[in-house]
């Protein structure tokens, strides 16, 4: 990564600071989380009635799976958005032309201000409904400190997988122009993949198998396994592992992706 | 009003057949967005179906009568969706001025707003909830009083989420910061129709009831459709209320949109 | 019977119109915003006769906009009546909308993706203009406005001029009684601007349109207003003529003279010495007086190889005036 420690921790507290401003728009998101926090848990106490160990969870995992995906939800900007969304509009404007130039890497910065952000939304839209669900339906908690630990870090390289395929359907629009319309594309498989509309683990046969491959797993199921203390020893190192693996690999098609459209804005003038 | 509603409604297809024709310069684009809204809507139901290869039921309902839930609150919300399109924009519509250029034409401004950018499209959620809706009715025991109220019902539905989409995004025009607020109601409504309303306590199945009356867009006409008495133990007459429910949410997301409008004019953005 | 005494009542009429604005500023020293209320028009009283080409210039934040947003009802007074075409624009929105004809300078009012005909076409369902009238009027500014070969270009790929253009016609085809032009010539080039200018006097001529032009373009303002209303800190500080303008600001118009030779400098009665740059001299004299006099005043008693006159800069003259108010 070109550029300093210094600088990126730098950028990633400006990008916080930034997000922190929206302080009317934070609590009317925990207030919606909120309420579909409260149907999909209805949801899911209906079907765990009838099915007790559906997916190898009982009715509190399942509970608890919710909550933690509305938790995620904005931490790891599921429906898009975050820096990403900057770099589509230099994209379009043609600004972006400068940046290639600086002595920075773009991935870097990028992913630095994408971490400050998460940072953020996870102190606020992350806790709040964690904090909503264990008072409303009284979810499970990481059953020892090593699994929070192990959440923690979870999380972390969720953040960085989202921003990767984020980053991606941003640097689209060196040849569309627009990302639009990737990105609500890219947001619809985001919510069904990543396990938000319904935990993968119930998914059958060769789908769930599918779903539990792709790098949106890595989004709200891992990590939410992490929490429920479903991964232990081997297991857990896989399952980071999992994410660690979709993080590099994802990360340099950033980066590939980029070396191409710096060939391509060189060649036509941007 | 000087003018009646058949006029406005004519004004309405006016600009929408403008962007129609806009969007049909880009065939294959316009097709490719079109499978993509039919899909993306379709993947709501694939969940549903996940979840019945663990079921057998779901709080007492079969695959096919949640089908004939989803499917009806889906054909309306897809209706209601395609007719009143930008409107949930409006925010932006007043910090790019374009709402004070719309105040300038001779077109009542709800109007203008809903056929703004009026895209086919959305006939992917129309088409994807069709086909969901036509499968669950095959195993209805069809009764002429049962085909009237499947058309009240999807009538109806279509003015509930009408008046909630217009109704909420009307909050627009007091704040800018807190409009994912309304995304609870508007969405949340939505999403709660999806299921059997037993799955949620007594208190929330009588707000939906009252308060946000989705409860009539699917789920009292289907109890009728199905041949089920309420398990909820609300009265049968709801039933076969759904138009009251419509017309009532219209009429409070009209004045609410008079009073936005009002409030605007006499603020300034 | 109206303020300027004609006899036609006034097509709009403004009388002490008023419009405040709750604002929330940062205050030094304090956590939460200060609520204000801003007085961004007040006192302002005016009338237009239909007919007149009338320019309304400020500075930015004198309320020009607020003024043209509670003329077109997209904005309610909060003090003072506002009446255009006898009809309260607030409340009568749809209804005086046939009637008036709005240019945004910035934004388009077309449609973007879609070729200028069916932006046209559109307009004619929406004003409901009957057929014939429609096909008179498109034809007509198609020829003046030169857009012909642009009828089936999309929006987005018409250069400024000729998306400006279009926008002006779209505001004329339902044959509005007043068309309001706000920064009308902005971007535009010299040649496209004279053009628009000469459009603009063609239509009060052949229509009597009533113009009412926002601009920071004081050449607009010379081209076309006899009448000028300039808007200073939310009220009116000028309302009259052009030339009056300029006796009003106490503008000078001033004689450039070139010598044969250097010399000191000119005395001359009715003339001052401005400058002097080797032989060129500049002399300044009050703009209502005639240059005649002066010239051969100095032709009279010095050498002179050449001569010329400036126009007063109109841009000192509103310096002028909003010094003296401000």
């Amino acid at each position: 990564m070109r550029g300093g420690p210094v600088l990126h921790a730098a950028v990633a507290t400006r990008s916080f600071r930034r997000y922190s401003t929206y302080r009317a728009a934070t609590l009317a998101g925990i207030f919606t989380n909120s309420v579909f926090g409260i149907i999909y848990s209805y949801a899911y106490l209906a079907l765990w009635k009838d099915n007790p160990t559906a997916g190898g969870y009982d009715a509190q995992d399942a509970v608890t799976y919710v909550w933690l995906g509305q938790a995620l939800l904005m931490t790891i900007a599921l429906w898009g958005g975050g820096s990403t969304d900057d770099l589509a509009e230099r994209v379009r404007t043609g600004d972006v032309a400068i940046d290639l130039h600086r002595p920075v890497g773009l991935v870097g910065w990028y992913l630095a201000s994408d971490l400050g952000r998460a940072a953020y939304h996870l102190l606020t839209r992350g806790l709040g409904p964690t904090v909503i669900g264990y008072v409303l339906f009284d979810i499970a908690l990481p059953p020892s400190p090593l699994t929070a630990l192990a959440f923690a870090v979870s999380l972390v390289l969720a953040v960085v997988v989202s921003f990767a395929i984020r980053f991606l359907v941003a640097s689209t629009a060196f040849w569309l122009l627009d990302q639009s319309g990737v990105k609500v594309m890219s947001g619809a498989f985001a919510i069904f993949f990543s396990g938000m509309m319904l935990p993968l683990v119930l998914f059958p046969g060769w789908l769930g198998a599918l779903a539990q491959a792709l790098p949106w797993a890595s989004y709200v199921q891992v990590p939410a396994d992490v929490w429920l203390g479903k991964h232990t020893g081997g297991d857990l190192v896989a399952a980071l592992g999992f994410q660690v693996m979709w993080a590099v690999v994802l990360l340099a098609a950033c980066q590939g992706a980029l070396h191409l459209a710096t060939r391509k804005v060189v060649v036509q003038g941007g | 009003m000087a003018d009646t509603a058949a006029v406005h409604l004519r004004s309405y297809l006016q600009i929408a057949s403008l962007w129609i024709r806009a969007a049909w310069q880009y065939p294959t684009s316009f097709v490719l967005l079109a499978a993509g809204n039919g899909l993306i809507t379709g993947l709501d139901f694939v969940g549903l179906w996940i979840m019945f290869v663990h079921l057998d039921d779901l709080a007492g309902f079969e695959l096919h009568e949640v089908a004939l839930l989803y499917g009806s609150a889906s054909l309306a919300l897809a209706v209601a969706d395609t007719a009143i399109g930008s409107v949930e924009r409006i925010g932006a519509y007043i910090r790019t001025g374009r709402l004070d250029q719309m105040m300038t034409k001779p077109v009542p401004l709800l109007v203008q707003v809903c056929a703004d950018q009026f895209t086919l499209r959305r006939l992917g959620r129309l088409t994807q909830a069709s086909l969901v809706f036509g499968w669950a009715c095959t195993f209805v025991d069809w009764t002429p009083l049962r085909v009237l109220v499947a058309v009240s019902m999807l009538v109806s539905g279509g003015l509930v989420f009408f008046g909630l989409f217009v109704g909420f995004s009307c909050i627009q025009f007091w704040t800018t910061d807190s409009t994912e607020f309304a995304n609870a109601f508007t969405y949340g409504g939505a999403t709660v129709t999806q299921y059997p309303l037993t799955i949620f306590p007594r208190e929330v199945l009588v707000g939906l009831t009252f308060v946000i009356p989705v409860a009539f867009v699917n789920w009292y006409p289907c109890l009728y459709l199905l041949g089920r008495s309420d398990p909820a133990g609300m009265p049968e007459a709801l039933q076969f209320a759904s138009p009251v429910a419509g017309v009532l949410t219209m009429a409070a997301a009209l004045l609410v949109w008079r009073s936005g409008v009002r409030h605007y004019t006499s603020t300034g953005s | 019977m109206s303020v300027t005494g004609s006899v036609d009542p006034p097509l709009i009429d403004v009388r002490d119109l008023e419009r405040t604005f709750d604002v929330r500023r940062r205050v030094e020293g304090r956590r939460r915003k200060a609520r204000e209320t801003v007085l961004a028009v007040h006192d302002l009283s005016f009338s237009v006769t239909a007919g007149e080409m009338v320019g309304y210039i400020g500075p930015n934040g004198a309320g020009k906009s607020t003024t043209i947003k509670m003329l077109t009802g997209i904005l309610v007074p909060t003090g003072g009546q506002v009446r255009v075409a006898g009809l309260d624009p607030s409340r009568d929105r749809v209804a005086l909308a046939r009637r008036i004809g709005v240019v945004f300078g910035q934004r388009t009012t077309l449609w973007w993706d879609l070729p200028l005909r069916d932006s046209f076409d559109l307009l004619q369902k929406m004003y409901r203009i009957p057929p014939e009238r429609y096909r008179a009027n498109l034809d007509r500014f198609v020829d003046l406005l030169d857009l012909g070969g642009q009828l089936d270009t999309p929006v987005r790929q018409l250069s400024l001029g000729q998306r400006m253009r279009g926008d002006i016609t779209a505001a004329l085809l339902h044959d509005p009684e007043v068309l309001y032009l706000d920064e009308p010539t902005i971007g535009l080039d010299v040649v496209s601007k004279g053009r628009l200018r000469e459009f603009l006097r063609a239509l009060n001529e052949e229509r009597s349109t009533t113009l009412i032009l926002t601009t920071h373009d004081l050449q607009d303002i010379e081209a076309l207003c006899d009448r000028v209303i300039v808007i200073d800190h939310g009220t009116s500080v000028y309302d009259g003529t052009l030339a009056g303008l300029h006796a009003e600001g106490g503008s000078s118009r001033t004689l450039v003279v070139d010598l044969v030779d250097e010399a000191p400098p000119i005395a001359v009665p009715g003339a001052t010495v401005r400058r002097v740059d080797g032989p060129r001299q500049w002399l300044s004299f009050p703009a209502e007086a005639s240059a005649a006099p002066v010239v051969a005043a100095v032709a009279a008693s010095y050498d002179v190889a050449d001569l010329s006159i400036q126009e007063p800069a109109i841009e000192d003259v509103i310096r002028e005036l909003y010094s003296r108010s401000g």
